[in-house]
Formats: C-alpha cells, structure tokens, sequence
C-alpha cells in the first residue's frame, strides 16, 4: 500500500485515526550531518519527560564522511518509548522516518523494520535533477511498498524550505515535530527541549527551530491520517538520562578518582572526553597518553603515589595493558581499568558492539594474577559500578576490570537521579608517619590485605617492585617467598568474595531452562524470559554481575534447573557445524567458566552480529532450547 | 621557591647524611660497573639537597640500572621494562610535592621505550632522568642494544653487530620541547655530580645521559677516553657546569659553551670523539605539563558535590518540570 499525500489536497485534513499502543520502537534516519541524530536524541528527551519509559540507541555509520544518499551512510537514532521502565533497544521498528530512500535499504535488509511498519520518507528525490537519483529512489520506493511496508511519501525539504534557505539544517526539527504530532506529545516540551539543545546559540537559532517544529506538527495535523497514544507514568522522582558512557564519567567524579589516563579509541573515548569537562571544573587530570600501555602506566605511578587512578579503553588498548595489569596486581597498587567492549578480534568491529573480551579480562597477562572482574549490566550500572571498582580497588590493593560494551555505551535511559554521598568519595591520601617496625607488605594470614605505604608517609620508604618479593618488598627469588606472595595476592579475592551477595534468580526458583548472562544484555535477556514465563514456560535467568570472584550460591542455583545455558554476544561453535562435536566445540566465555567451575553443564547461546540483543532473538532462542530439553 | 614555614622546619630538622639514604640492601652489581658510581652521587645528591627521604622516589624501569631504586632508602618504584618515564610522570601529576628521579638503561629508554622517551620530552614534566647507556643489554647477558658500537659481537650478533647506533643525544635535542640535556661520565665522579645536581635543580625533564662501564660485557670499551684524558671534552659555563683547576689539570681539553645555544649544543653532540661532558642544553623557559594541566589544586568535597550535582542537573528530567499525563 502506497500513499502519496498529494500537497494540494492539504486543506481536505484526514480524519485521524489514533491508536493506542503499548509501546512503539521509532527509527529517525539521515546522511551523516543532516541531524537525525539530534532529532532522536530531542525526541526521546520529550519522550521521557512526557512520562514515557524509553531506551535509545545511536545509528552510526562506521566512516567519518560516508558519501550522501548510501547505504552504509545510514545515521540517526532508534527510540524505543512506552509505558513502563525500559531496559534494551527492542525487536523491529514501527515507524520509521527517512531522509532519504537509501539509509533505509541496510536498516531494511538487517531485518530492523517490522512487517507493515510505516515509513515516513522525504519525498523530494521522485523528481530530482540527476535521473538516475530519481530512478533509484522510485526503485526502492517499490520495493518497499512490494515489502509491504505502509510508505508514506512527505515533502519535507519543499516544506522548509518555506522557512529556512538550506533544509538540510533544519528539517531534523520539522522532523521532530512531525513526530509530536503522531506521538501526542506536547508541543511546549518540543520548544523547551529545542531551547535546551541549542541553549549556547543565539535567540534567533532557537526562533528558527521553533518555527520548523512548528510547521512540521501543523503539517502531520494536517495531512497524517494517523497518530499513536502511548501510555504514560506520572514522575514523582528526579530522573536523569544519560548514556552510559556519560554514566560512566559521572560515576568516577562520584567515586572520587581524581586522575584518568587513556589514549582515544571507540567506543570507549566519550567517557574521557567528558570527564575532561567535568575535571575542568571540579579539578583532577585526564591525561591522553602516547599510547595504552602508557597510559597503563601513568594510572599506575599516579595510583602508587595517591588515590586510585583509572584507565580507560577498548578491545586492542586493553591488549596492550596487559604488561601494566599485571604489574599493578603483583605490587599491589589500586588501579581501576575501564574497557568499553568492541568487536575483534584486533580492529574487529570498532563501531559495533562485543562482549568478546571476558576471558582476557579473567586470564590476562603472564603468571597468576588475581584480578576483580565486574560488568556493568545497565546505565544506572555505568554510575555505580564506578564508585564500586574505586573502593575495592582500594581495600584489596588490587586492579578492578569493569566491563562494559559499545551498546552501553550510547543507549540512553532515564535512571533515579543519584544522591550525592561523601561516602562515595576516596579518603584523603594517607601522610601519616608508618609505625616502627611495621612491613610494606604486611599481609594479613587470612585475607592477604595490608595497609599500603604511600610515598610522603615518614618511615615508609620501601621500593615497590613487580619482580618476586617478600614482606619488606624486597627481590626474594626463594621458593618460601613466592608462594607467600601468590598465596596472599590470590586470598584477596576470598576475602572478596566473602562478602558479595549471590544474585537474584529472575523468575521461579527452579524450572526447565535457566538463562545466565551478564552486563549490558539483562534489559534484553529478562524480557524474553517474562515473556515466555507468561506463556507459561518454566524458564528464569541469572545475570552476574561480579565475575571474578563469583559470589556464593551460583552452583546451587544452576543445579536446580533441568538445563542451563548462557547467552552472551561472543562466538561460539555451533554444534550443526560438521566438524564441531562435543570435543573440539569452543563455547562462549562465561559458559567456559561456569562449567570449570560448577562442573555442570551448561550449554550457550551467542550471536556476535554487532548489535544490541533483540528479546526477539532471545526468545526465538529459548523456545528452540525448550524444544530440545522436551526431545532432550 | 620555599615557603618561609618550611625554610625554618628544615633549618630546625637534624641534617642528613649519606647514610640515610642507604638501604639496607647490599647492591648486587658486578665489581667496576659504572652504576656504583651513579648510586654514589645520588646518594650524595640527596644528602646535599636535604630531600625528604619521605618525601623522594626512585623510579626506574627493568634492566641491571633500574635496581638502582632498591638501594635507596627513599620511596621506589622498580617497574617494568621500558616504563620508567610513563609511571614517573603518574607519579608526579599526581603528587606534584615528590621529588621523582628516573633510571633507565639504554635498552629500556632508547628502545622498548622509545616512544616514552621522546612523548616525555614533550610532556616536559619535572623529572630527573639518568639514562645508565653502557651499550649493551647487561641483565640479559650481553644482547646488542640501540646505543651499542657498529660491530658488537654479543649474543644476538655473534659476528658482529650490523646497524649503526643511535645517538640519544642528537635525538634528544631534537625534540623541540627539551629543556635539559646533559651527558656525563661514571669515571668522573666530580663532574657526574656537578651534572646531575644541575639537573636536579632544573625544573622541567632534564635528561642525562651517563656512560656507564659494564665490565662483565663490555670490558674495555670506555678504555681509550679513560687512558686518554685529552680525548674528554668539558662543556664549561659559569651558568652550567665549572670546572675547577684540578680537574682541568687532569682533563685538558675543556671549552666554554652556554647551554642556552641549542645550535652549537646539536653541534657537540654529533661528535663522538672527542667525548663532551657537561651541561649541552638548558631552557628554563619550556612549560611543564604540571603547569599547563594546574594539577595539584585541592579538591574538597564541596566542590566534588558542585560539580556533580551541576552535571546531574543537565541530564535531569524534574517532576515539576515533566508533563503531567
Ligand atoms: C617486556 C619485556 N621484554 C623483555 C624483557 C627482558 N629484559 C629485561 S632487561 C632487558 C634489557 C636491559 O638492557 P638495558 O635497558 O640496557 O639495561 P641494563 O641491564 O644494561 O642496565 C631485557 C631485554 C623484559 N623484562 N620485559
Ligand atoms: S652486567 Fe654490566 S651493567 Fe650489569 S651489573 Fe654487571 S657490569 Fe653492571
Ligand atoms: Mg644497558
């Protein structure tokens, strides 16, 4: 079905119909550099002060400058909005805006558009100049409606035209209106949010905004026979929506780190960057290092000599901290490490999102070296876990890893606004004379933990070291004094461990099959789980949080079910692979450990196609694992 | 500059004496190596300027001259190979208040850590560097290394070695951000230590580049200079290093140049032979990365609680503020 909303039958308004729904997923769709982006970004923002749940995720083109009107140019952003808390991305699309035919041929053939899904596309390249832009778009127009897609054609450059000389800046916000009207969102939050995005620009811009906001509500009024409510919720408590990445940044000011060191890599590098603005305000260092192993490094002197440092990074940076990572766990200097997942291995997949990176974060670098390993599973996550990582690191003298990954990254979600505690912070650096006689390595026998010395501290002086050394950190090759070491370094992470809480079972307490995951893919694994146990499957799920050490009472849980598998966004062999048997299959990370350590066996399910988990996905997955446990 | 308050303590405090700045560990070095000599006027470095042992840290990367932080009797911090300067500068961002020294091989500065070296030229932060270059990867047991002579016979080049070394110095000045480069000797105690506490007092990286004798793998090499003594050539300024009327008895050959002259420092540099000793290079007016990034400011939680609650607010949907349904 193919609608052409001919202009000059404008003044003959459809009637409207509007129809309530739980939920929409909405894509907005550009060249790079038309503002599609911005568009999503204002429109959730309205979304959510409308009182809508929502969940965002940026569509980035992998180039700088991709060419106009392509394929892989695609940029914008999908906004999933409804009634309640929204925790993933979703399935497939239910409207989507278009600025031009070809954005929309990728997003089409991922399967991101749902059957019948409607399609609002700029209809000024029909009769452009260049024939064959002109045969392209009719081209894929017909596919789409042959699709069976509800396209509907919009003249929005000739509409801004109206306004404004060059819409290409500009018909973002026509867009944004368009999309108030279809969403019966309030027009007063439109021109407030356009105040907001534009707040450093002149009246004059905003006045400009406005207006096209404006004509593109009065437009969709006008000619869209069509509109959408979707319930919303009264907010009673301060909300704040950020990215994780920005959650992230905020979370290590909160947590009282006073020095970043990191060299740029996606998706990894908003983090710092917005740190560098918050420092310049608040006070502290980010230092852009000559390279990762540097800046490894750098965090580690700087940790050594005051409070506890942090790095940042992404997939290949991480590699190259290895030989820092390993340094800091054997002198036992507090050091917090942030990696933002990406696809690898090596240059991989540097825009896409990975969780490939949980078995070198566990085993990396030489020797034994015990390090804490926590995944953020959420935004709200991003700010926590920050303060989380800084105290342990601390305490146990040690390196906390936090895991995070590049759907993390920019999703956005409205979270509770944090409320400020001094307890957050790192003491101040310990200046107090050591007592006499007291041991740079004085290792508790139980837990491994010691009082470290901290240059400044008269008495103290002692030369840290990463060769083998004994309680007064001196080199001590000896037998007696390396297993001293090892022992204690490996204890900390008991000691650790003694304290967490064993994670929630999401569902029944038993059951047929039990899904464990962890970080950024809870929103996505416990939707299709509640999904399914609405249908009365006898399905639950365990996410995890901390995954070295893992915490107490996992064991039991996972025996409680008749079969237990994870689902993680790595690889993993697929079983129907001709070569593939139970002796050669490689199986996801988590899937790995969980079987070393519980001894059960636990199966796993992966997809590594460089985007956000689909709850679809997931539950297309599950039903087929349900399937077998019946035949099983 | 002192604030007056710690003027007095110091004058009030007992002064120190080399011993204090001993560890009470033994160093393990080979007899005649030219790290004792470097150890020793450290040493007496420390005791002449009265640092704080407390207050002082040795940080050094892997290689035989990077145990020189375990003979100290100050903080230390003996990394790995290669990141000395990287975990030094941490250290001093971090607490501007330390006096941070560096010792290095040649090995771990000018090749595994090359990128460092040139990066904390750049930084210009304010540390005190003692490149140890006795041209040869001692700890390893005698492997080429980027300084070592065209021809070296060693383990990895049992013929002899084929590429032609690099000159740290040129390099060094090369870097238009240097603000201290030096070069001196371990068999000239004085002047080593007329060199090092001239770098010392330079605020900013001075780099200092010592010829160190490592007799175990390369006996003889520095032979023909140290026979020799009119094949040294002393650097001598009123502004940088003097050299006094019995060590121009011994070594002859000394020449007037004012380290501020980056042209005629490249100059000296590019020879070999004669050896220059001295002070080749001197800016004072180069920034510090400590400077242009103003650490060192106290954070108080007030401001800590400001500046989130103020980022907080960009991101914060009020319920005053939010639609009512
Ligand atoms: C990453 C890494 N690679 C290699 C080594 C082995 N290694 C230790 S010291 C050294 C070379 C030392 O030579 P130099 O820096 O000149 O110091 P010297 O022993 O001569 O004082 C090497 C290759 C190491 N410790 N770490
Ligand atoms: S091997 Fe050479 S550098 Fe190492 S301690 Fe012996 S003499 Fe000194
Ligand atoms: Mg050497």
């Amino acid at each position: 079905m193919s609608e052409t909303l001919l202009l000059e039958t404008a003044s003959t308004a459809p009637r409207r119909r509007v129809t309530a729904v739980a939920e929409h997923i909405v894509e907005v769709l550009s060249d790079s550099g038309e503002g599609a982006q911005r568009c999503g970004q204002a429109f959730a923002a309205i979304a959510a002060r409308s009182g809508h749940g929502i969940w965002t995720l940026e569509i980035i083109p992998a180039e700088i400058q991709p060419p106009a009107r392509s394929v892989a140019g695609a940029s914008g952003n999908r906004i999933r909005l409804g009634g309640g808390r929204i925790t993933n991305g979703g399935d497939e699309a239910d409207l989507v805006v278009a600025f031009n035919e070809q954005v929309l041929i990728g997003r089409v053939a991922e399967g991101e558009l749902k059957p019948g899904c409607l399609v609002l596309l700029e209809s000024m390249w029909r009769e452009d100049r260049d024939p064959a832009v002109a045969q392209a778009y009719a081209a894929a127009h017909a596919d789409l409606v042959a699709r069976g897609y509800r396209v509907i054609e919009i003249p929005m450059d000739r509409e801004c035209r109206k306004l404004v000389p060059d819409p290409r800046r500009g018909k973002n916000m026509f867009v944004l209106g368009m999309l108030c009207s279809v969403y019966h969102l309030d027009l007063g939050l439109g021109r407030e949010q356009i105040a907001l995005t534009f707040g450093k620009k002149d009246a004059k811009v905003i006045a400009t905004n406005v207006r096209l906001l404006e004509a593109g509500w009065a437009w969709a009024e006008e000619h869209l026979d069509f509109a959408f409510t979707i319930p919303t919720a009264q907010i009673t408590e301060p909300q704040v929506v950020m990215n994780g990445n920005a959650a992230l940044a905020l979370g290590i000011l909160a947590s009282g780190m006073e020095i970043c060191a990191m060299y740029p890599i996606t998706p990894a590098t908003s983090v710092s960057q917005h740190l560098t603005e918050l420092f310049e305000t608040v006070g502290g260092l980010v230092h852009q290092a000559e390279d990762e192993i540097a800046a490894c490094a750098f965090a580690i002197g700087a940790s050594y000599a005051g409070k506890c440092a942090v790095t940042i990074t992404s997939g290949p940076g991480y590699s190259l901290k290895q030989e820092g990572i390993g340094l800091a766990v054997m002198a036992e200097i507090p050091l917090v490490v942030v990696d933002v997942q990406r696809g690898g291995p090596s240059t991989g997949q540097p825009t896409k999102p990975e969780q490939g990176d949980l078995l070198s974060a566990l085993f990396g670098t030489h020797g034994d070296a015990p390090k804490i390993v926590l995944a953020v599973s959420g935004i709200e996550d991003c700010f926590y876990a920050m303060i989380t990582a800084r105290r342990i690191a601390e305490t146990f003298n040690t390196v906390v890893i936090v895991l995070s990954d590049g759907s993390l990254a920019t999703a956005q979600q409205p979270f509770p606004r944090p409320a400020f505690s001094e307890d957050w912070l790192a003491p101040p650096v310990d200046q107090s004379p050591v007592p006499e006689g007291a041991r740079p390595y004085d290792w508790d026998e139980a837990t491994g933990i010691f009082r470290r010395f901290i240059p400044g501290q008269p008495g103290g002086m002692h030369t840290v070291t990463g060769i083998a050394h004994d309680r007064d950190s001196h080199v001590a090759y000896d037998a007696a004094s390396n297993e001293d070491g090892l022992r204690h370094r490996s204890l900390k992470l008991a000691a650790l461990q003694r304290t967490l809480t064993c994670p929630e079972v999401f569902g029944d307490p038993d059951g047929d099959l039990l899904v464990v995951g962890w970080g950024s893919t809870k929103g996505a694994i416990e939707e299709a789980v509640a999904g399914l146990r609405a249908e009365g499957h006898r399905v639950a799920s365990l996410h995890l949080r901390f995954i070295q050490p893992l915490p107490s009472g996992i064991g039991e849980i996972l025996r409680r079910f008749a079969r237990v598998i994870t689902v993680e966004a790595n690889w993993s062999d697929s079983p129907d692979d001709a070569l593939i048997d139970e002796d050669n299959r490689r199986y996801a990370a988590l899937a790995m450990l969980l079987r070393s350590r519980y001894l059960v066996d636990v199966g796993c399910w992966t997809e590594s196609r460089g985007r956000p988990f689909k709850p679809g996905t997931i539950r297309a997955a599950l039903l087929d694992e349900l399937a077998k446990e019946k035949r099983g | 500059m002192i604030p007056v308050a710690d003027c007095l303590l110091r004058t009030a405090e007992a002064h120190h004496d080399l011993a204090d700045y001993r560890s009470e560990l033994v160093p393990r070095w080979c007899n005649g190596c030219g790290d004792n000599a470097i150890l020793t006027a450290m040493q007496r470095l420390c005791r002449d300027e009265d640092l704080a042992p407390e207050k002082t840290v040795f940080v050094s990367g892997i290689g035989c001259s990077s145990r020189l932080p375990h003979y100290m009797n100050t903080y230390g911090f003996h990394g790995t190979h290669g990141r000395a300067l990287p975990i030094a500068e941490g250290v001093k961002l971090s607490r501007p208040d330390l006096s941070v020294f560096v010792s290095t091989g040649d090995g771990d500065c000018l090749s595994i850590g090359a990128a460092h070296w040139l990066h904390a030229l750049r930084y210009n932060v304010d540390l005190t560097v003692l490149l140890h270059d006795n041209h040869i990867y001692g700890l390893t047991k005698k492997q080429a290394s980027p300084t070592s002579p065209l021809g070296t016979k060693s383990n990895t080049t049992p013929m002899g070695s084929v590429l032609a070394p690099l000159n740290p110095l040129t390099i060094t000045l090369g870097v238009q951000t240097a603000s201290f480069v030096a070069q001196a000797v371990d068999w000239i105690p004085d002047l080593l230590y007329q060199v090092i506490s001239a770098a010392y007092r330079h605020k900013g990286l001075s780099f200092v580049r010592i010829l160190q004798r490592c007799p175990e793998f390369m006996p003889g090499l520095f032979d023909p200079w140290i026979q020799d003594p009119k094949r040294m050539l002393l650097l001598s300024h009123a502004d940088g290093v003097t050299v006094g009327p019995a060590l121009a008895k011994v070594y002859p050959n000394v020449r007037a140049h004012d380290p501020s002259d980056r042209a005629a420092a490249r100059a000296i540099a590019e020879v070999e032979d004669p050896l220059p000793v001295g002070i080749l290079y001197r800016d004072p007016a180069v920034p510090r990365y400590e400077e242009l990034r103003h650490v060192g400011e106290l954070r108080t939680v007030e401001r800590v609680r400001r500046g989130l609650e103020a980022e907080l607010d960009r991101f914060t949907i009020w319920p005053e503020d939010a639609a009512t349904p």
